[in-house]
């Protein structure tokens, strides 16, 4: 079989369509994920620039290193407070707009509203609200005798209302993933549980939850890991403080890299986030394949 | 579909409207309180209308802050993304999908890899190759490692390999070439596809902050969010200005969702893909 001009024309075209993409990932993504394993071993100030080499002493030095571990484990709580109320809050809301409810049709993209602004922005104006002295929540508290915390100076209430913020962010986002994995669900199930004189928490029991297994998993896998990635409301909101009760392990990255401009170390850092990340990674595309498996790819 | 209107329909509609009450205060508190006078914002912060409607505020978001530097920089970064993104991904993601070439799947698994690969980890090399190229501080630094994107790869290769290839052979008996064929045939029939990840990369762009707060060091290079975060924390006592320009930095992207809500709503269901 001879190589034909077409074929070698499609060849050709291929490859040049494909080399600029790969170029720009090689460089911007693959080659710095090499290069993060390699300034990991580093010890190595921007602003002085001396840069040494001090083989994994920066890995054992975060062994040792209690502000770390509390960045791993604000992180974790954040996670556990961030995941459950959010996939409880995008379920409940999937499921009464699935409902042939007066106005879905209008209440279904108003309640997504807070999923095109900006997280800092939104992040600035959520902080004006919950001010103490002039916020709004707390003036209407007390305007009914109730004195509200200071939330976000308290370091017991600080972290999870950066979570109910988020909460509030994301909800209608995964709402969207929710709806769409309930319109997969075929009438004729609910018709044949209605025949079995199923109730309605029966069918929701029975039928619904079931069947929105693979979308409901695939949100709470990928809100884990962008839980991991928070960033944007502790920066704005809090800065990590007070007492480090926010400062997650994105913060913690970024106040050591592009604070302390501490870059070995911060490397090092952001590698044991990778890997805490990568395992979850790993959990996510079990659940694609095994749903590829299920449609029968 | 046709709407019920039995009693626990009712009930099922009132508790929506009590929700939706709930998550759009922050918007209803924050529009109106971009049109109180500043002794309203501090004095009567329990009485949601302005007793005294005023522009003020956005005179003073205005005159306190580049505000329409950082709206240009806004379209710039998250439009040249959009639009560089958009080319290429369409690029690749075509060749992937159509064009036999060698090196193809080995090729195509590092561009799954990068997938997996979160932009926080790989910040602080990133931006010492940003500053080694001497970028920083540049829209070029900011959009340059943005010019492609592994999930608009996939997602376009996906759209392609629905086209069925006879269209494609049609373009080559009529004496096309692999280029034009691209061009003439498969980019027209995907403008729908290409419309949903636009949106998709404008929006993420548009609302990104960790990105450009490293790269950006002047004031007059900060994208909104960026710029209006660290507006606030320097002058945090003034809520009236930073409001309205919060106001302000919504409207373009509201917009954008008022006319092409349908695509706004598929492209934020595929960025739950991206994971």
């Amino acid at each position: 079989m001879s190589f034909g001009t077409l074929d070698r024309q499609k060849s050709t075209s291929g490859l040049i369509m494909v080399a600029p993409s790969m170029a720009i990932l090689a460089l911007f993504v693959l080659w710095p994920i090499v290069q993060s394993a390699y300034l990991s071993l580093f010890d190595w100030n921007l602003l002085s620039n001396k840069q040494q080499y001090i083989g994994l002493a920066n890995y054992a030095a975060i062994l040792g290193d209690s502000r770390f571990w509390n960045a791993l484990w604000t992180t974790f709580y954040y996670t556990a407070m961030y995941v459950p109320g959010l996939v409880l809050v995008a379920l409940v809301l999937a499921l009464a707009l699935d409902q042939k409810v007066f106005g879905r049709k209008v209440l279904r993209p108003m309640f997504f509203l807070p999923s095109i602004t900006s997280m800092a922005i939104i992040a600035i104006v959520w902080r004006f609200i919950l001010d103490p002295d002039v916020g709004l929540v707390s003036s209407w508290l007390s305007d009914i005798g109730v004195t509200m915390p200071d939330m976000l100076r308290n370091s017991s209430w600080s972290l999870p209302t950066i979570a109910g913020v988020s909460i509030w962010r994301w909800a209608g986002f995964n709402m969207v993933i929710l709806l769409a994995g309930l319109n997969t669900i075929p009438d004729s199930y609910y018709e044949a549980a209605n025949l079995d004189g199923a109730g309605a928490f029966r069918k929701l029991y029975s039928v619904t939850m079931p069947l929105l297994l693979p979308s409901l998993s695939f949100v709470v896998v990928t809100n884990i890991i962008a839980s991991f990635q928070v960033f944007d409301p502790v920066y704005v909101m809090t800065k990590g403080g007070p007492l480090f009760s926010t400062e997650v392990m994105v913060y913690y990255i970024y106040y050591e890299g592009f604070t302390l401009y501490k870059m070995g170390y911060a490397s090092a850092l952001a590698y044991v986030l990778f890997i805490v990340i990568f395992l979850f990674t790993l959990l996510q595309l079990r659940g694609f394949v095994r749903g590829e498996e299920r449609v029968g790819y | 579909m046709k709407t019920k209107r039995t009693p626990g329909m009712w009930v099922l509609f009132g508790l929506l409207v009590v929700a939706l009450t709930v998550s759009s205060l922050p918007f209803l508190w924050m529009i109106l309180t971009s049109f109180k006078t500043d002794r309203q914002i501090l004095g009567q912060p329990d009485i949601l209308l302005p007793l005294q409607w005023t522009l003020i505020q956005y005179q003073n978001v205005i005159d306190q802050i580049p505000f329409f530097r950082f709206l240009l920089n806004s379209f710039i970064f998250a439009g040249g993304v959009t639009i560089l993104s958009l080319f290429f991904d369409a690029a690749a993601g075509y060749a992937f999908a159509k064009l036999p070439f060698p090196g193809r799947d080995v090729m195509f698994y590092l561009v799954l890899i990068t997938l997996m690969i979160p932009f926080q980890v790989v910040m602080v090399p990133l931006y010492l190759l940003i500053y080694h190229l001497h970028s920083l501080d540049t829209f070029w630094g900011l959009i340059l490692p943005r010019m492609t994107n592994a999930f608009g790869i996939y997602f376009m290769r996906q759209f392609f390999l629905s086209l069925p290839n006879e269209l494609l052979d049609a373009g080559r008996i009529d004496g096309l070439n692999e280029i034009g064929i691209y061009r003439r045939i498969a980019v027209p029939m995907t403008t729908s596809a290409l419309a949903t990840l636009g949106v998709f990369h404008f929006m993420y762009n548009w609302n990104d902050f960790l990105w450009p707060l490293l790269i950006t060091t002047s004031r007059d290079m900060r994208p909104l969010p960026v710029g209006l975060a660290l507006f606030t924390g320097e002058h945090v006592q003034q809520h009236g200005p930073i409001v309205a320009g919060a106001v302000l930095s919504i409207i373009p992207i509201l917009i954008f969702f008022l006319f092409a809500q349908k695509t706004f709503m598929r492209g934020i269901a595929l960025s739950g893909l991206k994971g």
